[in-house]
């Protein structure tokens, strides 16, 4: 009675790229192709979040299904056979980075450069970007008001920066619509629901509840936003400054785990240090406390260390 | 509870467990990553009940909202207990075999009838019938609390009022079941488990009772130690009243500020003989000292170990210089033993933890690597082997019981000190509270203490209530 439940699973037995495997039962196959070493590109995948199957980036074949299967949100079946790396899935991983690196800035997604020339994207190839939104007007866009292009230039979602607080800044040129925000901001951790997609199809973009400004939002400030996402579309603001001001050299950053001083919960948090100050603060996924989630406090009250002479 | 003071259950129960209670706490506000895991159990389709005399944020989250009157919390846990006990819901089982004090318990109850509860309380008889019958029935419940408990007069009889609920029902030492108070400040939990309270040597080993303990604190320290309790912070100030307290010595406190009375705490402590206060800021009490140490941000600046509310002992590291002269408390401390003739021994936080360890049991087997491999280790942890304990007292269920059985206590409704107007509700939360700036369940997500941390915040919600 007094003891901690333990869940049994079965091993599941499967081939892939030609070798059998042993996974666990419910793993998804972009575990069991990860635990091979082999490489599968992923961006709206995250270890913390509910699938949602959105950049399809991920994708692999699985024999037997007509089309190609998202390997993070698959789980893996017995007799499965899967092809990571085949000519449909190299194609089809080209043609997602081709139409994200055309219409998305990506100079701050990690390995997407490299993913590009592995799978022979060419971005390029849609033409010169089409001249950048004035502020606010992609936010404006109803249903019906995107028209399509002239066909010499490739539309993008370039756009100018939100910068309305002092805590985090949101590039929306940099946003590829992974979802990942929404989850985090929504029911897989934070509940807060203070962000959404709103609009459709290429005029899709995510936003507040009537586009208030996040000070005048539900937003809590949390950054467990931030913390899932993969191009640097939301970024702490010491980073965005850092970077502005051609500073930030991760280089030079140390990140040192330390438990958050403000309450009794010990959430773990990695302090990213540049020259003896503090430019942001994250927290390890697989911490059993946060599962990488902090508060505003964990998150953003660190300037206490840091302006002590100034006080 | 029951001998050793910490929650009884991990994070991660919360999110397993059927019913959780939250009584006087808004963690939603006050301990957000907490209530990710209620937020987990709710999804799950755990049943929330919140108790506050304030519809809080957490409470927009709960199945029932219990608008409590201020101060009634002892009437509403007895309430409940006796409609418990009425129904026939309570464990028998569990409370013939692990419990002392039931008849007097149930005996001193009887007068809490739904009515009367409902009298007391301001709750509706019929709410407090069906989350009575919730708790009992339910296979599995947490009950967590905070300030809007502990910050009471009689708080003591609050928390003890909870503990009945929980062993009428068999409602802790079990995975899914426990007792949790959700601790204010990283280390709370933790200076209790290192004895940084009256009572207790390390590891809660009591100081008055316990002569082998002591025997051996004395034999490994080569001193004396006084075999009585000493004075916690409200006999310290009384004792200053008297002049028989002249000399304090206050590390990271803010006394001045934080005290219900300032007025008098101001007086009290510009009258000592002798101040010395240890912060990383100047603060309003280190500003009537003789003697200020600046010291280092111990969660950044330094290298150690804090407690969380589910006991886990987790370390804290360096990732900064501090600024100017500002040292290690474990330095300052250190060399104040040596100059005042007492070399300490040892000058490392991993020092000091591995003497700790060998004088703390529960805490035997938590060693610096392996506090780092496992991701910190909730205690206790006896020896290298142990991987710490997820919950407390599963001995009770043990058959035959391991130990002393879980005593009942009768404890009765004793109005708040303040008396309460119409618009208690919404000024006796401040009130209790006053000297904190801003109380725990009122804490606004951006604040806390007395400010000295939050106040040089950016953040766009650090404007109060």
């Amino acid at each position: 009675m007094s003891a901690v439940p333990v869940t049994l699973r079965r091993v599941v037995e499967l081939e892939i790229d030609g070798q059998t495997v042993r996974a666990m039962e419910g793993q998804t196959i972009l575990q069991a192709v990860r635990a091979l070493d082999v490489e599968i590109p992923t961006l709206c995948w995250g270890e913390t979040l509910t699938p949602v199957n959105a950049c399809r980036v991920c994708m692999v074949e699985v024999e037997g299904s007509r089309v190609l299967v998202p390997s993070c949100a698959r789980k893996v079946e017995p007799g499965m056979v899967v092809r990571t790396n085949g000519d449909r899935v190299r194609h089809s991983r080209k043609m997602v980075l081709e139409f994200l690196a055309s219409s998305v800035d990506l100079s701050t997604t990690p390995n997407a450069a490299r993913w590009i020339e592995e799978y022979g994207a060419e971005p390029d190839r849609y033409g010169p970007a089409a001249p950048p939104a004035a502020a606010g007007e992609r936010d404006r866009a109803h249903a019906g008001h995107h028209h399509p292009g002239d066909g010499q230039t490739a539309a993008t979602v370039a756009q100018p920066v939100k910068i309305d607080n002092e805590s985090y800044v949101r590039d929306y040129s940099k946003c590829i619509l992974c979802y990942k925000c929404v989850e985090g901001c929504g029911e897989d951790w934070q509940n807060t629901f203070a962000i959404a997609v709103a609009g459709r199809g290429f005029d899709a973009r995510i936003a507040t509840e009537f586009d208030a400004p996040l000070p005048d939002s539900a937003c809590v400030y949390c950054g467990n936003c931030i913390a899932v996402c993969p191009t640097g579309a939301l970024m702490f603001k010491s980073e965005y400054d850092l970077r502005h001001a051609g500073q930030w050299d991760e280089e030079r950053q140390t990140q040192t785990d330390t438990i958050c001083p403000y309450c009794g919960v010990g959430c773990e948090l990695t302090l990213h240090v540049q020259d003896n100050e503090i430019v942001k603060v994250t927290s390890p996924l697989d911490h059993s406390v946060t599962h990488g989630n902090l508060c505003v406090k964990g998150r953003f009250g660190f300037q206490f260390v840091q302006n002590r002479e100034k006080r | 509870m029951f001998g050793a003071g910490g929650g009884t259950s991990s994070y991660q129960e919360i999110e397993e467990t059927d019913l959780i209670v939250l009584w006087g706490s808004n963690a939603r506000e006050t301990h957000p990553i907490f209530f990710h895991h209620v937020l987990k159990g709710v999804h799950a389709g755990a049943r929330l009940v919140v108790v506050d005399p304030r519809r809080t944020s957490s409470a927009q989250w709960a199945d029932n909202w219990l608008g409590i009157d201020v101060g009634t919390d002892v009437g509403l846990a007895n309430t409940i207990a006796r409609e418990i006990i009425h129904a026939g819901l309570h464990n028998r089982e569990f409370i013939d075999r692990a419990t002392t004090g039931f008849e007097e318990f149930a005996a001193n109850v009887e007068q809490y009838t739904l009515e009367e509860g409902e009298k007391i309380t301001g709750i509706p008889a019929e709410i407090i019938r069906d989350v009575a019958h919730a708790y009992a029935r339910a296979d599995r419940a947490q009950i967590c609390w905070t300030l809007g408990i502990t910050e009471h007069h009689n708080a003591v009889d609050n928390v003890l009022a909870l503990i009945n609920l929980a062993l009428l029902c068999g409602h802790v030492g079990r995975w899914g079941s426990g007792l949790n108070p959700l601790r204010g400040q990283n280390n709370v939990q933790g200076g209790g488990d290192m004895g940084a309270i009256p009572n207790r040597l390390p590891g809660f080993q009591d100081l008055e009772k316990d002569h082998e303990a002591r025997t051996k604190f004395e034999r490994a320290w080569g001193v004396e130690i006084q075999p009585r309790y000493g004075w916690h912070l409200t006999q310290m100030f009384e004792a200053m009243e008297r002049g028989d307290l002249t000399a304090l010595y206050v590390i990271g406190e803010n006394p001045a500020q934080s005290e219900a009375d300032t007025t008098r705490a101001w007086e009290l402590l510009e009258g000592l003989g002798h101040l010395v206060v240890q912060d990383i800021f100047l603060t309003a009490t280190a500003e009537l000292a003789h003697v200020v140490l600046p010291a280092s941000a111990s969660w950044c600046e330094a290298e150690g170990t804090v407690t969380n509310s589910e006991r886990r002992v987790q370390r804290v590291r360096k990732a900064l210089e501090p600024p100017g002269q500002a040292h290690d408390d474990i330095e300052i401390i250190a060399e104040l033993g040596t100059r005042l003739g007492y070399p300490m021994g040892w000058s490392t936080s991993e020092d000091a933890w591995t003497e700790l360890r060998s004088l703390s049991p529960m805490h035997a087997g938590m060693t610096y690597p392996r506090l780092e491999e496992l991701g910190g280790i909730q205690w206790p942890c006896v020896d290298e082997q142990d991987p710490g304990s997820p919950f407390l007292h599963g001995r009770l269920w043990a058959d035959p019981l391991e130990g002393p059985p879980a005593p009942f206590h009768a404890v009765d409704q004793a109005p708040p000190v303040d008396e309460l107007t119409e618009d208690s509700r919404a000024t006796a939360t401040r009130r209790r509270c006053a000297g904190r700036r801003r109380s725990t369940s009122r804490r606004r997500t951006a604040s806390a203490s007395t400010s000295s941390r939050a106040s040089g915040f950016r953040s766009p919600r650090a404007a109060g209530p």
